[in-house]
């Protein structure tokens, strides 16, 4: 389910944040690098829910833990706080309901870790600015006709979202363009214009 | 007894030429029909060794009309074991590497006490004075032979189909004895679809008058003509139209024109007959009836106050559901509300559903991305359990 063309440069940060031995629920495992970035790394016990069929059968075949779901409609079936990790990287833009699955992650995991796409940098400002078109990058590399991403946000819409449900933001980190993280001492506006991706680290 | 002996459908049901474990009067098996069988008889057959911690066991579960044969030459058929694709040394499933055991079931007809067995109280077959077996009866009586072998926790229990309802139930009745679980191709219960499919095979069984209220041994019988119809009937459940289309089309058998006649001229007609033909050769009409019906009866989660989440209850059992697209016996929906009981019941589950045209029996067949599954998925168990490779 991983809609980002680009490189996972947001893999090794969302991984920086689990303790080793937890138990995390990967939602859009993709091809499972994620999951063996943890569990080689921290011995997680991990799972992962992923909608393509390709990739889940990628992911059992490297002996992965992985079912084949829908994150907009299978996620009612967890249990509360089944898991200290719940884990959605890349996916919360393409999901049909942002709210109801950002509601689901802060319930089945003690922490839920959200990495996307952000949609107020400035290259995408400067895109439907200058040109009045809608953004195609390296990192968004779809046209709006065919993007399964449908709810593109800024990172100042999320942190929005987030205070709507009651979360915590316990960490931040934004990436630039080249996959290096910005200053921690830097004011919102300024992730959010320079952040090209964001990880966010919540608890409610 | 001449007569009844000489027409047991194969020589292998009191002594078969399998391994046996007999069950004196001091360890009957106690059946869901609330009665006690005994004593009573498993046919079995195993492959590779048994290690010291005794932790590399594989129990393999068969299907309807399957065996304990399942990795070697079949003694009545002569043919291959029915999964040798995938068990064997060097297989997916390597047998210099794991134990494997494979158990003809409690009502079956290879070996196993079954309607077929001589009733020692009469000296003659049970037939229909056999109570009802159940899955969960099978799956306690397989509970039995693993005890006998000092076996506490099974790596791996897997199988397809009515194998795949006894995975499941090894799952919810020992959880703690089942490290991984491989159901493929079933379901938490039997559909009404599938349960009307069986009663048309029943049907066709008891309206054969050689059927004799299931006595035909005694009149030197076997309702041929009625097995045959219930397997050419069961046979078509188990492929999809796409296979049937792809493989017979509305091809003529042997024939260059129509007859305008019954004769079998198409070659669906001459395969099914032949499926039909070559059964009846192989397997006990009772046996039929008793198989058919473990599978009605199996509903795990009405066994579990309808909360079939419940069933799996805090269990640390490894799964990995497999399902086929073109499977209408089973369609990927039974895998999925087990998937999404085992989520909720916060367990270790995989489930892959795999394309393919092959329909239901796709899982004894040679399917690449099936075996890619089941390999990541015993590897990652055997590393977890600490097998080495």
């Amino acid at each position: 389910m991983s809609v980002n063309g680009s490189q996972r440069v947001d893999l090794e940060v969302v991984a920086n944040l689990i303790p080793p031995q937890s138990r995390v629920l990967d939602v859009g495992s993709g091809d499972g690098s994620l999951l063996e970035l943890l569990q080689e790394t921290k011995q997680v016990d991990g799972r992962g829910l992923e909608l393509s069929q390709r990739g889940v059968n990628e992911c059992v075949a490297r002996g992965l833990s992985v079912v084949q779901g829908d994150a907009d409609t299978d996620l009612e079936f967890y249990p509360d706080k089944g898991f200290d990790f719940v884990v959605l990287s890349q996916t919360l833009q393409a999901t049909r309901n942002p709210k109801l699955v950002l509601d689901e992650l802060l319930r089945i995991g003690n922490r839920a870790i959200v990495s996307f796409p952000n949609f107020g940098h400035w290259r995408v400002r400067l895109s439907l600015f200058v040109e009045g078109r809608m953004p195609v990058t390296k990192d968004l590399p779809y046209s709006w006709y065919d993007t399964p991403n449908i709810h593109f946000c800024t990172i100042r819409d999320f942190v929005n979202l987030c205070e709507e449900l009651g979360a915590t933001v316990e960490k931040a980190t934004a990436l630039d363009a080249n996959g290096q993280k910005i200053g921690l001492s830097m004011p919102w506006w300024f992730w959010n214009f320079f952040g090209q991706q964001a990880v966010f680290l919540l608890k409610r | 007894m001449a007569a009844p002996r000489a027409a047991r459908t194969n020589n292998e049901v009191d002594n078969p030429s399998s391994l046996v474990l007999r069950f004196g009067p001091d360890k009957p098996l106690k059946l869901d029909a609330g009665t006690l069988l005994s004593p009573f008889q498993i046919a079995y057959q195993t492959y590779g060794v048994l290690n010291d911690a005794r932790s590399n066991a594989i129990l393999v579960c068969h299907a309807l009309t399957g065996d304990q044969h399942v990795a070697n030459t079949n003694p009545v058929t002569g043919k291959p074991g029915w999964w040798e694709v995938l068990i064997g040394p060097g297989k997916i499933i390597d047998t210099n590497r794991f134990f494997v055991i494979c158990s003809n079931v409690i009502g079956g007809c290879l070996g196993s006490t079954g309607p077929a067995s001589t009733n020692p109280a009469t000296g003659t077959p049970y037939g229909l004075d056999l109570p009802v077996i159940t899955i969960r009866d099978m799956v306690r009586a397989q509970q039995m032979l693993i005890d006998h072998f000092g076996i506490e926790k099974l790596f791996c229990v897997l199988g397809g189909s009515m194998g795949g309802m006894q995975v499941l139930q090894w799952a919810s009745s020992y959880p703690e004895r089942v490290f991984s679980a491989l159901p493929i191709a079933t379901g938490a219960r039997h559909s009404s679809q599938n349960i009307a499919f069986h009663e048309v095979g029943r049907q066709a069984v008891m309206a054969d008058p050689d059927w004799h209220g299931g006595k035909y041994f005694e009149h030197g019988r076997r309702p041929e003509k009625g097995l045959a119809v219930a397997r050419m009937a069961a046979h078509i459940t188990y492929l999809s139209e796409a296979a049937l289309h792809r493989k017979f089309d509305r091809n003529l058998q042997d024939r260059e024109a129509l007859t305008f006649g019954f004769d079998a001229d198409f070659q669906i007609e001459s395969y099914l007959r032949h499926q039909g033909m070559t059964f009846v050769d192989r397997f006990d009409a009772n046996a039929y009836l008793y198989m058919t019906r473990s599978m009605d009866y199996f509903d795990l989660a009405a066994d579990h106050g309808g909360r079939l989440a419940d069933a799996f209850a805090g269990t640390r059992t490894r799964f990995c559901l497999v399902s086929f697209t073109s499977d209408w016996l089973f369609p990927t929906e039974e895998s999925r509300s087990i998937v999404h009981a085992l989520n909720a019941a916060g367990a270790s589950v995989s489930f892959v559903e795999i394309e393919t045209d092959r329909g239901h029996d796709a899982f004894l067949l040679d399917e690449p991305e099936l075996f890619a599954a089941i390999n990541g998925f015993i590897g990652s168990a055997a590393r977890a359990r600490g097998l080495a490779s």
